[in-house]
């Protein structure tokens, strides 16, 4: 009988199937990208393998092509990958029992995609105890790919040149909008969402990725901003149904209000 | 060694942004407000990323026929509210586009 540790990482590599299908076209894509950015063969592999970030190493390629530095490009990687600094700390009560190997370990590999499978895993969730050995499946699932994806491209841009003109970067949006998606539950995240879409458009020639950071802390402002005032409305009304009541009760309110905005999130 | 220096930075400074949270390991506590603006950060970072690669391929805002990104997007949203599937998502962006492109080529 397989332990429940296997059956967690089984089933942890498998829920990531659907990142793994998104990441193929993209993996590839780098792989053939690399060369014409003037990144040696060497050099797109150790990014794949060390840096392990689909979305800035796509970035740093851009940023290569055009003759940037490489200071800027380490510090573009900062800024692009500030997002993981959060994905880690809405994970990070469920880890703090694991060793520091294990938990080094999973943070390496807390790419978008792992974020999205391992926190569905979590959430409302108490049989977490083998959770982490789900988490691992996850990774080294995405993480195998990853690798063979790009090594493929590398090979597959020497044959066909051409291929750049694919458009299979395609994929990573797609990924993305695909996790995005569930997210898109009440107002204040659909404002928040076309908020940062309209200023990354608007701002995209600011140098250095500086639109994206603008972009991205203006949607964080207005969801957060929006989801403040959409709280003060609901209980306005609430006081205004009921004058005669208690202020305890009022207070409770506030309290539940709070507790429902906190688990809006998917 | 130019490209060594510039990958080994990249791993460093992502690595650290994966790593610090849970170094800590629940010795850092945030205060609700900053709990509830965490809950924004990836949708708004992961759509404006991809707003641009979507609605301008070519440097400039085309939602014309002939860009196969926005067509394929809009599909695949569709898609991905109708179902809220994230596989039937990906898979049908992904065959819409090509379609989408070999069309309008």
């Amino acid at each position: 009988m397989p332990s429940s540790k296997s059956i967690e990482f089984i089933n942890g590599a498998k829920a990531t199937i659907p990142m793994i299908i998104g990441a193929i076209p993209f993996g590839i894509i780098f792989g053939t990208l690399a060369e014409s950015s003037g990144l040696s063969i060497w050099g797109a592999m150790a990014m794949s393998l060390f840096v392990y970030a689909g979305s800035s190493q796509f970035i740093a390629l851009g940023l290569l092509a055009m003759g940037v530095g490489p200071v800027i490009i380490v510090a573009t990687t900062f800024v692009v990958n500030l997002r993981h600094l959060l994905y880690a700390t809405a994970l990070v009560d469920k880890v703090s029992h694991l060793s520091h190997g294990w938990r080094a370990l999973l943070a390496f590999g807390l790419t978008d995609e792992a974020f999205a499978v391992v926190n569905g895993r979590y959430l409302g969730r108490t049989d977490t105890a083998r959770a982490h050995w789900f988490f691992l499946g996850s990774i080294v699932a995405m993480y195998g790919n990853w690798q063979l994806c790009t090594w493929l491209g590398i090979g597959l841009g020497e044959l066909f040149p051409d291929m750049t003109n694919w458009g299979l970067d395609f994929a990573m949006s797609v990924t993305f909008l695909g996790i995005v998606i569930p997210y898109l539950r009440n107002k204040p995240m659909w404002l928040a969402v076309i908020s940062a879409a309209t200023f990354a458009i608007i701002l995209r020639d600011l140098p250095h990725q500086l639109g994206l950071v603008v972009a991205a802390l203006s949607g964080i402002c207005i969801g957060y901003a929006s989801q403040q005032i959409e709280l003060r409305i609901k209980l306005a009304k609430l006081v205004s149904e009921g004058t005669n009541t208690a202020s305890p009760y009022a207070k409770s309110t506030t309290k539940a209000m709070n507790n429902k905005a906190r688990s809006t999130k998917p | 060694m130019n490209e060594t220096m510039m990958i080994a930075g990249m791993a460093l400074v992502t690595f650290s942004m994966r790593y610090v949270m849970f170094a800590m390991a629940g010795r850092i506590r945030f205060p609700l407000w900053f709990k509830q603006a965490l809950g924004y950060v990836p949708p708004v970072v992961l759509s404006a990323i991809i707003a641009p690669l979507i609605l301008m391929p070519n440097g400039h805002l085309d939602i014309s026929l002939a860009n196969p990104y926005f067509w394929a997007a809009l599909v695949a949203a569709g898609v991905g509210f109708w179902r809220q599937h994230l596989l039937t998502t990906i898979v049908v962006g992904l065959l819409s586009f090509v379609l989408i492109k070999w069309m309008v080529s």
